[in-house]
């Protein structure tokens, strides 16, 4: 397979196969998950306001007081790659014409420059959260061969785009293509590992302000 | 699979719900609730981190309600929840949780842990494989009616010492009165000064109250222990109670579990709502406040600082009634750290005060609130859980720190001017 069929290819069949196990999983683990449903609670409510699911939606995207300091890597190296990971991919130039090719919708992105230097904090914090979690004893307690993989898989299209963007290693075709690849095992991967957590979290936060919040709780 | 497995993975089943499933899902093993964990702040081990405690859990999550996890176990990659790995467990889901929920407010991803504990606390319990200590205590409760075998006349003695010591009346089985007052065997037994401080408030208050001769003990092992059929029996007795003397409140002692037994799971636990008010003695008694029923005199000039029970405070959504009380009695009220909705458990909540074998674990989790007393050198400590007081009591005697343990329902009381009237029994249509 010559540079230009890889890239062929992966824009083409790889990338339709990627995107359809990506949207099926995603529909199947949602409906897997949200239609065990739960009990109606029958003990009266306390009402009071700021605690509800939606508060606790918003809510949990900041630290508790006093938790920053004792985890500050685990704080500010998440916010860095979550942030970093949201603008590249929605705000790198290249990316919004992708999207438009698919879906038809555009949008300003940012200068490219910007973005790659977020690129390279982004990079340099998935590093230093992936040291955290050799270091760190529970974090490694609780590291599986998921968490390792994930973190993979999550790494591999920020670099492999860095690296084509900058023609580094190797040829920008073959690299491009190799960005593609790792973005489709991304797609493939995200409804079934714990990478779901970018759908999961809002329903979780969700349900946590619910029940405590019936309690007056606002957590 | 023995049969009393096959029954603990049964019940574990039908615990899991979409918020569960939805907990598992989200979770990216960042360790936060780990540093939220006093279990784990103190003794430094991750196998305390608290999703790990629910492990066992997650894996039958994932074997029996996802495709992926049916494949795995089909392949042999996912291995079946054992006897010996439940057994395992035990330390972990009862000894080293006091079901205080700190991990549940910092989760980044919101997941409620200490909801799932509660849970699989019941496939535990159904698997024979909850603490001793416990099991006792959950018997006892049913069988004679309180986790330390306490009986009616114990608590008639009580009445009639406390009757001699306040000159008040300690009314039993009032129909109609506004008011049941629930205890807990610490108080009939080790803090009697309870019953008498609540017949000084109600008497001031010019409110009608009660005991009940068939419900007098709030407690509810069966709920720590995770057995819902028990605790559905144990709360029932309440209900019953309430209803026969139609009174309009029922009030939860100084007891943090208890209250959450009653409040929040009570109505679910007999299936249906309850035609009677719940409210712990520190709300009623911020109702008080608030109306002006409560006068006091004088202030205590010692400094003071308050303990707030996980179920109450951050469980329970009391937070703010504990600190207006204190500061209508106290001249010097100061709080330790991460007080209120971010406290830290005493160590004993959740029935852990109960396991024998969870003693020293508990000592070493104590080292928390040894800090923060530390850091605030109060000359007492104020709480409203029995349970907490003994367990601190033990806590501090162990590290040999003297600071006497006061109840606050107690020590308001203490600042309420004596009846000087001759006392007026509850009105009521028996009388």
């Amino acid at each position: 397979m010559s540079e230009m069929q890889f890239l062929t290819w992966v824009r083409g069949p790889g990338l339709d196969l990627a995107i359809g196990i990506f949207l099926l999983g995603v529909f199947w683990r949602l409906f897997e998950i949200y239609s065990l449903g739960r009990k109606k609670d029958l003990s009266e409510s306390r009402q009071v306001a700021g605690a509800s699911g939606m508060n606790t939606v918003f809510r949990r995207s900041l630290p508790v007081p006093g938790m920053l300091k004792t985890s500050p890597i685990t704080y500010v190296g998440g916010y860095i790659f979550h942030i970093g990971l949201a603008v590249i991919v929605f705000l790198f130039a290249p990316h919004i014409k992708f999207i438009q090719s698919l879906l038809g919708l555009s949008w300003p992105g940012l200068p490219s420059q910007l973005v790659d230097l977020m690129t390279v904090v982004t990079l340099a914090a998935m590093l230093v959260v992936l040291a955290d979690r050799i270091n760190k004893p529970v974090k490694r307690y609780l590291s599986r061969f998921e968490d390792w993989f994930t973190w993979a898989l999550t790494f591999m299209p920020l670099l492999s785009g860095w690296m084509a963007v900058h023609h580094l290693l190797l040829p920008y075709t073959t690299m491009l293509a190799l960005h593609i690849l790792t973005v489709e095992l991304l797609l493939i991967f995200l409804p079934f590992t714990k990478l779901f957590h970018a759908f999961t979290v809002f329903g979780s936060r969700w349900y946590n302000g619910t029940v405590n919040g019936h309690k007056g709780v606002a957590v | 699979m023995s049969a009393s497995l096959e029954k603990g993975v049964r019940v574990l089943k039908e615990m899991i719900d979409a918020p569960m499933a939805s907990y598992f899902s989200s979770c990216v093993h960042c360790g936060l609730c780990a540093e939220a964990c006093l279990f784990y702040t103190e003794t430094g081990d991750p196998k305390y981190t608290p999703i790990h405690k629910l492990e066992p859990l997650r894996r039958i999550y994932e074997q029996e309600y996802t495709v992926l996890g049916r494949l795995k176990k089909l392949i042999g990659l996912s291995k079946a929840v054992t006897d010996a790995e439940l057994d395992e467990w035990r330390e972990l889901v009862y000894n080293s949780c006091t079901l205080c929920g700190r991990c549940s407010v910092v989760c980044p991803v919101g997941n409620d842990i200490v909801y799932m504990v509660r849970k699989f606390r019941e496939g535990m319990s159904a698997s024979g494989n909850a603490p001793i200590g416990l099991k006792g205590a959950t018997n006892r409760t049913v069988t004679i009616g309180s986790p330390m075998g306490i009986k009616l006349p114990a608590v008639k003695a009580q009445m009639k010492h406390v009757e001699a010591d306040y000159g008040l009346p300690i009314p039993l089985d009032v129909e109609g009165a506004e008011y049941l007052v629930m205890l807990s065997s610490m108080e009939i037994i080790n803090f009697p000064e309870y019953l008498g401080a609540i017949a000084k408030i109600m008497h001031q208050a010019g409110k009608t109250w009660t005991l009940c001769s068939t419900s007098f003990e709030a407690t509810n092992a069966g709920m720590q222990i995770g057995n819902s059929d028990l605790a559905r029996v144990i709360v029932s007795r309440i209900v019953e109670g309430a209803e026969k003397l139609k009174v309009k409140t029922v009030i939860s002692p100084e007891c943090g579990h208890a209250y959450t037994a009653l409040r929040w799971e009570g109505p679910n636990l007999v299936g249906r709502s309850f035609s009677f008010k719940v409210r712990h003695i520190i709300e009623v008694l911020g109702e008080f406040q608030e109306q002006g029923l409560l006068k006091t005199e004088g202030f205590e000039t010692d400094r003071l600082t308050f303990h707030d029970p996980c179920q109450l405070a951050r469980r329970g959504g009391v937070i703010q009634q504990q600190r207006n009380l204190m500061n209508m009695v106290a001249k010097n009220f100061v709080e330790m750290p991460d007080a209120g909705f971010m406290n830290w458990c005493c160590g004993g909540g959740g029935g852990a005060s109960a396991i024998e074998e969870g003693e020293e674990l508990r000592l070493e989790a104590f080292k928390k609130k040894k800090a923060q007393l530390e850091t605030v050198k109060p000359d007492r400590l104020v709480t409203a859980c029995a349970n907490c007081r003994i367990v601190m009591e033990e806590g501090l005697e162990h590290y040999r720190m003297d600071i006497p343990i006061v109840g606050l329902t107690e020590m308001l009381a203490e600042h309420i001017p004596d009846p000087t009237s001759a006392a007026v029994p509850a009105k009521s249509k028996g009388d």
